[in-house]
């Protein structure tokens, strides 16, 4: 088990290299930022070379990669156009897109685990039709037209939310927004949960537990959805990632100032510094969460543990 | 059927659920109530917030609040009255001797002096302060050795130009004629700064310090601001409410949203996509006026194929093949008007607007547009490409608008195509190169209501934002004249002889003039927008 964490660990190095070095490469390629600095007018032309030179913009690429990947290891992501240090930025924005990312998770685990196992026990029922059919009109309908859906009819008509989330963003204010982030995913846990059990149901082990006259709730949690969560657990894993990265639109719609939000103006006014920063810590969410989806496969089936 | 029960159970844990933000999320709103204190829509500065470092909107929005410069202009007329200036003497338009009124100071109690102005603005200037508005200092004496054009070693610190020759006196010394000079020094990069700016510089960044009506009461950065009234401020226009809350917003359509909830109180940018429904929602709550904003489609001049002979007759063809009337009804709703000239009517006639200047070549003809096409050589390379950026501002849908009229009116369908680039940054990169394969969009915010300030800087051989290179004898001689004249009255003349070679020659097509928009609850009144299309603040009753 040990060497098995510490190979996956090693594997993480070149991912990570990879992707900040192509983050880096596809900003460059957008242009010089300091032309956009100054609105509509021309920068004079002594105040842009000199702001070139201050962030380093007057250098090769690849040396501007190799002084950002030294000064990471010091924990000195740079500073974006605004003067404030990227790390302020990130100590900010994290927290509101984490706790967004657990609500939407929360959602996913809750609403749809029961969902599938509902529908995967009652295949072919009108209960299981029923669910599939939502399911497959919230995949289809774009998450910005449910969230723009969701925020005017229960922010506006009827006054239940309140249609844009505050500074604090604390997680009352988030369950709207999370639901909307969680939906399309929480169809598609649904959908994986349901199959996996279905097909499971069907199973030697679970006929002969049946057989020996263990309690139908019983046989249900610990023997059919024990078995039944692994590709359900990889989904849920690999979207943590996804939800966080995946937020522009949601935390556009709820004025949510969280990851998205910095994403979304360090693209707009080509802040190299800001996007590089928070991809890096995008990519590591990603791989320490398709890490733990891992380790938790190894608790759920004792094969793999030994494998 | 207990599978049943159990998704009906698990369809009301989520209706509770949102049933519970509702209670959870009730107390926030309002804002405007009791405490007089209101709330407004914000977006995050791009710049750190110093005075000659603001070129933006909202950055300007906060400067504007907690800053008063030697002159201020009226939010109606537009017209530079003094505010912390006593007088301005000149009698040779170049040389200005400037008294600060006594009884002013900052909101941390240091008084207000001359050298508090000329202080700010030798940091303004300085190269090593890389500040974005160091170019307004550029009619000052000695400019040149603060700030070297071609980025080489400073020689100088401050400005020879500038001098302090008493505790409320300082004289300025330009290296050209200026007449408006003194009308200039409403804009913010001329507000003065206290000491504590130049001590500890980073504190200052952080809660700005002003000696404007409002104080910085608590700056969250990427957030909110809450500004307070500065109960001590010595100016007579005091703050007629509490405070103001800015809130930054991610996306206009939020902020538009949040009014109607009743969340906010103001809207300063009514977002294009709601400007169909904005009378039936708000009613007289919504504003709708002229602000010193002009959009044009600028020449790449420095291309050979645009600076013919014959060019002159494509432009004006051009410009007459653009149905403004039709596209600024439908796109956008009455809030553009279509252009006439290339000022813009907030200057009012006697500050040099010329209502119907461009004359026939910004009426709509579509048969006499394809005339003089023709006999101009043709579009340039049998099609014009307009460039834009595509990320911000929806510029897609009147480009395209303006490139149908034109292949309308040419009868050809692949006469004009729109050239969306993919970012600001990248579209003024391209800009900034010269690589703009055909006319591209332009948009002028003034920076002072002067006819100077749309003219100048655009037209001028070289001049800051003479983007497409544009060069005229003519044009340059009569600006240097009119700069020179001492009496306002003639100078404005003068400029106006200066826009008719604009004209005559079509150095860019003026589409144009913008409002600014914005909407407001009924929690407040007496709102208005000034000629930069920025809320008056301190005028807002909250009842």
């Amino acid at each position: 088990m040990g060497r098995y964490v510490i190979r996956r660990l090693l594997q993480m190095i070149p991912v990570f290299i990879g992707a900040t070095l192509l983050i880096f490469l596809m900003v460059n390629v957008m242009g010089d930022p300091i032309a956009g600095l100054c609105g509509d007018k021309q920068c004079d032309p002594a105040t842009a070379a000199q702001l070139r030179k201050e962030f380093g913009l007057d250098k090769p690429v690849w040396q501007q990669y190799l002084t950002y990947l030294g000064h990471i290891f010091t924990g000195d992501f740079g500073t974006a156009f605004n003067g404030q240090p990227v790390t302020e930025l990130m100590a900010s924005a994290f927290p509101i897109t984490i706790r967004l990312t657990i609500v939407a998770i929360l959602f996913e685990i809750v609403i749809g685990i029961t969902l599938g196992v509902i529908t995967g026990l009652r295949r072919g029922r009108p209960v299981d039709t029923g669910v599939l059919l939502l399911t497959l009109v919230v995949i289809s309908v774009p998450i910005f037209v449910t969230g723009l859906l969701l925020q005017l009819v229960l922010g506006v008509k009827w006054h239940w939310i309140e249609p844009s989330v505050s500074g604090d963003a604390t997680f009352g204010e988030l369950i709207v927004p999370g639901l909307v982030l969680a939906s399309v995913s929480l169809a598609y846990v649904t959908r994986l949960t349901r199959t996996s059990i279905a097909e499971n149901r069907r199973s030697d082990y679970v006929r002969t537990a049946i057989a020996k006259g263990l309690p139908r709730r019983r046989v249900t949690t610990k023997h059919l959805l024990r078995n039944s969560l692994i590709p359900v657990v990889t989904f849920i894993g690999t979207d943590i990632g996804a939800l966080m990265g995946g937020a522009i639109v949601t935390e556009r719609i709820f004025n949510i100032h969280g990851v998205g939000f910095q994403l979304y103006q360090g693209i707009l006014r080509q802040n190299t510094q800001t996007v590089v920063g928070f991809v890096t810590i995008l990519v590591l969410v990603f791989l320490v969460a398709n890490l733990l989806v891992d380790l938790l496969y190894a608790v759920l089936d004792p094969r793999i543990r030994y494998a | 059927m207990r599978g049943v029960t159990h998704a009906r159970w698990a369809a009301c844990a989520a209706a509770v659920a949102l049933a519970a933000t509702a209670c959870g999320g009730g107390g926030g709103g309002g804002g405007g109530n009791g405490s007089g204190v209101l709330t407004s829509s914000w977006g995050d500065p791009q710049n750190p917030l110093e005075p000659a470092n603001t070129n933006e909107v909202q950055g300007g929005k906060v400067l504007d609040m907690i800053f008063r410069g030697l002159k201020r202009y009226d939010a109606k007329t537009g017209a530079a009255e003094n505010m912390l200036a006593d007088k301005i003497d000149t009698s040779d338009s170049q040389n200005f001797t400037i008294t600060v009124k006594d009884g002013w100071k900052f909101s941390n109690g240091e008084a207000v002096t001359a050298k508090s102005f000329v202080d700010a603005w030798n940091y303004g200037a300085s190269l090593k302060n890389n500040q974005k508005n160091a170019y307004f200092f550029g009619y000052i004496d000695g400019y040149d050795k603060v700030h070297p054009e071609d980025g080489s070693q400073q020689t100088a610190d401050t400005l020879s130009g500038l001098a302090v020759t008493g505790t409320n006196t300082f004289t300025v010394k330009l290296n050209q004629k200026f007449s408006t000079f003194p009308d200039t020094l409403g804009y913010v990069a001329y507000a003065p700064l206290p000491t504590a700016f130049f001590d500890d510089h980073a504190a200052w960044v952080k809660k700005p310090v002003g000696n404007g009506p409002y104080t910085i009461g608590s700056y969250t950065k990427g957030s909110e601001m809450a500004l307070k009234k500065w109960d001590g401020y010595p100016g007579d226009d005091k703050a007629q409410n509490g405070g103001v809350t800015l809130k930054v917003y991610t996306d206009n359509n939020t902020a538009y949203t949040d009014l109607l909830a009743g969340n906010l109180d103001l809207v300063d940018d009514v977002p294009a996509s709601q400007l169909k429904n904005v009378k039936s929602d708000l009613g007289d709550r919504y504003i709708n006026t002229p602000a010193g904003i002009i959009q044009t489609l600028a020449f790449p001049f420095y291309d050979k194929k645009w600076d013919t002979s014959g060019a002159v007759k494509v432009r004006q063809g051009l410009s007459m093949a653009i149905n403004r009337a039709q596209i600024t009804d439908t796109i956008f709703q009455k809030t553009r008007t279509p252009a006439t000239d290339w000022t813009s009517p907030v200057l009012g006639t006697d500050g040099g607007f010329q209502d119907g200047l461009c004359g026939d070549s910004c009426e709509y003809n579509p048969t006499e547009a394809k005339k003089l096409i023709e006999e101009g050589g043709g579009l340039p390379g049998g099609q014009i490409k307009i460039s834009y950026n595509a990320d911000t501002g929806s510029h897609k849908e009147w480009i395209d608008a303006v490139c149908n009229s034109i292949n309308n009116a040419l009868g050809n369908d692949k006469a004009c195509v729109g050239n969306p680039i993919g970012t600001f940054a990248d579209f003024r990169n391209q800009i900034g190169q010269h690589k703009m394969p055909g006319p591209f969009r332009a948009g002028w915010q003034m920076d002072y209501p002067l006819i100077q300030n749309f003219l100048q800087p655009l037209y001028y051989t070289n001049a800051s934002s003479n983007d497409g290179k544009w060069s005229n004898k003519d044009f340059d001689s009569l600006v240097d004249q009119a700069n020179a004249e001492t009496d306002t009255a003639k100078a404005i003349k003068l400029f106006q002889q200066a826009e008719g070679v604009v004209r005559d020659n079509m150095a860019a097509i003026p589409l144009w003039y913008q409002n600014g928009s914005a909407g407001y609850s009924e929690n407040i009144s007496n709102v208005a927008l000034n000629q930069f299309s920025v809320p008056v603040y301190n005028e807002i009753k909250v009842s």
